[in-house]
């Protein structure tokens, strides 16, 4: 009875080690490049022939040039080989200061440029860690609070970037699915299209 | 809270419904039928001879004990030696022996704790072949069992359960291959992906470099969903934006979450004859599953005190979702976290969209009492519905009490050998738990592995051990790796799932040899809203009054101290 049941569980695990653990990823590895190439091999995104980045992956943008991402848990930030989130408690002290500093850093990029900006105008995703520490998107918010600095860092009118926000805003899926959002990566990377990139 | 978030929450209960009733139906079927297909009987001539014939219930549960236990030696042998075997793209070195041993556990449990990051700790052939596998096989065991248990429920006068073998292959290849596929599918079109190529570096924008981990994530996903496993391809699980993209992605997730022990709540309804009783007992569940879905929202969207006092705007509006965002993504912002958290912590999924850590104290509450309940509420696939039966016993006790018959319970009279076990499943690990959690606090190892200090770090270290009993595998990540937790995790795992699931199959075997009594005017009945009432009650009794002392210890004081 014993070494029967033994000899059994061992068979079973091999064939399902081969028809759940090769055969199906396979099938699906087949048909994800054949229908969905793209999304399939990470949703990356290309100019001049090399990989910028994914639209699925926050990455740092520094200066005011580029609109900037939410802040990262991971080490070095935004790593897309080693996702976490920050872990602090709702009420610690690390939480505290994290939101404090966050804010006045916030305050003190855009002051310059957006002389009205309060503490209280600063949307909640701009001061808080991801879920993932690479989401790569922030809210429209967000977004709209930062648009002043890009365009005059640019030399754009202010409402041609505001326009571009509006543009690049996806969500909800199916207007009910999920929160509107604007991804960073992307709306980057059309501001480079309008002026030129700059490194 | 926007008019859309509500909208979106009553449309997933209605596509959930819409989608168990007849999958139930199906299952029924699957489980019931008479004749193998051809490739069952080729299987059963290669298994030897007999090894498809009737089990009773003391057979049955030998055959799942040896066959998870010899799963879990090949499982810890592969962690061990990745870094010497091949489709390894990214040269990851053999995993450390606490976390292999912990992590073998965990999925051959179905639990799916993960104390490493999987993107930088597994290599392809360990998350394929070693842990994608046994997403496959852990749930379609625990579905298996089930199916013996109503079996026995529904026998008379018998001895036997069926065939560990048969409901095993049936499970994998009837329900959760197809249900995979499907899923799979959707969630690659969505942006999941799924390749065999490894990392890619990018150029950045600003001229850095960026390394982004790929491989066959949609494949491993959707199983990990639909068999309530909950253990992710990326650290950050359904948080990371390559795991989990977009609002439908969420949704089709969420779906996939609650899919299968809803739909097993329509199988037993099926295969007892009980269509009403199956209908009370959704009822129950998902009466409470609503409950924790409102309180969870409502206390996110009011975002925790240091936020409030940090001076942010916290308000809902058009362009931002507003309140605890902190470990949140914001394409899912309150409403999608809130209600993924509620629906895994039920259903015994481990899965986290957001980090559980940074929940206000009560919405973190939530998950700790969903899982107290010892998976009732929904629970995982089979384990679930078992853990259910358990309560309902409980309430026809109760009942028989109050009226001074003998209990019933679909015809069958329930007597001392049937209560026994009924609070053996019930109570068994509600009272490790509390046992487990009070010596990792009360111990400097045991103090070793908490990373925020004071009440956070109780409710922590309750979470840690209530998440792994009931093989849910989600955490206030906060808890560490140390051998201790490690050690003391693969304990709670270990006996979380089997002695309930031994319960049970003990259980269904007595039932299984009882005769039928036609019910009279005294009779108590199981299918209207008084059972109900008393299910509900009997469950927030027992579970609450074990998890309430714990529970001011962590949350509730937490809540009152700010």
């Amino acid at each position: 009875m014993l070494t029967r049941n033994i000899i059994r569980s061992v068979l079973v695990i091999v064939v399902s080690t081969v028809v759940f653990g090769f055969g199906y990823p396979a099938l699906m590895v087949g048909f994800a490049q054949a229908a969905f190439p793209s999304q399939a091999g990470g949703s990356l995104l290309y100019h001049d022939g090399h990989v910028v980045g994914s639209a699925l992956a926050a990455q740092d943008f520094t200066g005011p040039r580029y609109f900037h991402e939410r802040p990262s848990a991971t080490t070095p930030a935004y790593n897309a080989a080693s996702t976490t989130f920050a872990n602090f408690g709702p009420t610690t002290t690390a939480l505290a200061q994290q939101v404090h500093q966050q804010a006045e850093a916030v305050l003190k990029l855009e002051g310059p440029y957006n002389p009205g900006l309060k503490m209280s105008d600063i949307p909640v995703d701009a001061v808080t860690t991801s879920g993932s520490g690479i989401d790569p998107d922030i809210s429209v918010a967000n977004a709209l609070d930062q648009a002043p600095r890009v365009a005059l860092a640019r030399h754009l009118p202010p409402a041609r970037v505001v326009a571009l926000v509006h543009q690049y805003t996806t969500g909800p899926q199916w207007g009910f699915l999920s929160e509107p959002v604007v991804n960073v990566l992307r709306i980057n990377m059309a501001l480079d299209g309008l002026t030129g990139g700059s490194r | 809270m926007q008019f859309q978030d509500i909208g979106q929450i009553i449309l997933y209960a209605v596509v959930v419904l819409v989608l168990a009733y007849p999958l139930g139906q199906y299952m029924a079927w699957v489980y019931t039928r008479e004749n193998d297909d051809i490739v069952a009987r080729g299987f059963f001539r290669v298994l030897g001879r007999g090894s498809g014939d009737e089990q009773d219930w003391k057979s049955y549960a030998k055959t799942v004990l040896i066959f998870s236990l010899i799963f879990f030696g090949l499982l810890y042998a592969l962690l061990r030696l990745q870094g010497h075997l091949f489709f390894n793209p990214d040269h990851l070195p053999g995993v450390t022996w606490p976390i292999a041993l912990n992590t073998a556990v965990s999925f051959v449990t179905n639990t799916n704790w993960q104390y490493y990051g999987g993107e930088s700790t597994m290599s392809y052939l360990s998350q394929m072949s070693g842990l994608a596998v046994q997403n496959f096989v852990s749930a379609a065991v625990g579905m298996a069992v089930l199916a013996a248990v109503v079996r026995g429920i529904s026998r008379r006068r018998m001895g036997t359960l069926g065939n560990f073998w048969r409901d095993l292959y049936r499970s994998l290849v009837y329900i959760m291959l197809p249900l995979s596929v499907i899923v799979a599918v959707i969630l690659i079109w969505q942006g999941v992906p799924e390749t065999f190529s490894s990392h890619v570096t990018a150029l950045t924008l600003q001229g850095g470099h960026q390394s982004i981990a790929r491989g066959p994530v949609a494949s491993q996903i959707s199983i990990k969903q639909l068999g309530t496993n909950g253990g992710g391809f990326y650290n950050s699980n359904s948080a990371t934006p390559m795991e989990n993209p977009t609002g439908l992605s969420n949704f089709v997730e969420m779906v996939a979450i609650l899919l299968i022990p809803a739909a097993q709540v329509f199988m037993f309804g099926r295969m007892v004859r009980a269509r009403r009783h199956a209908w009370m007992i959704y009822t129950a569940m998902f009466a409470m599953l609503a409950i924790g879905v409102a309180v969870s929202v409502t206390a996110e969207q009011q975002g925790s005190a240091v936020l409030q006092q940090s001076g942010v705007s916290l308000a809902a509006t058009s362009t931002q979702s507003g309140g605890n965002m902190s470990d949140k993504e914001v394409r899912f912002g309150i409403a999608d976290s809130a209600l993924w958290t509620t629906v895994t912590t039920d259903t015994s999924n481990g899965s986290v969209n957001s980090g559980l850590d940074a929940y206000t104290p009560a919405g973190g509450a939530v998950p700790i009492v969903n899982m107290f309940t010892g998976e009732a509420i929904f629970g995982g696939v089979g384990t679930g519905l078992i853990g259910m039966f358990f309560y309902i016993l409980i309430a026809v006790f109760v009942a028989g009490l109050m009226v001074g018959r003998t209990p019933e319970w679909l015809g069958k009279k329930i007597q001392a050998r049937e209560m026994k076990l009924a609070a053996l499943g019930a109570l068994f690990v509600p009272t490790m738990i509390l046992v487990l959690t009070a010596v990792a606090i009360a111990t400097k190892v045991g103090q070793a592995s908490i990373f925020n200090s004071g009440v956070h770090g109780f409710s922590e270290t309750l979470y840690a051990y209530d998440s792994q009993a009931n093989n849910n595998g989600s955490a206030f990540a906060g808890y560490g790796a140390t051998p201790f937790s490690a050690a003391f995790g693969t304990i709670d795992m270990a006996f979380g799932r089997f002695v309930p699931m031994m319960a049970g199959l003990a259980l269904a075997g007595s039932l299984a040899q009882k005769r039928t009594v036609p019910a009279s005017a005294g009779t108590f009945r199981t299918d209207g809203a008084t059972f109900v009432v008393l299910l509900v009650g009997v469950i927030v009794l027992t579970a609450g009054l074990m998890i309430l002392p714990a529970l001011t210890l962590g949350p509730v004081a937490e809540g009152l101290m700010h």
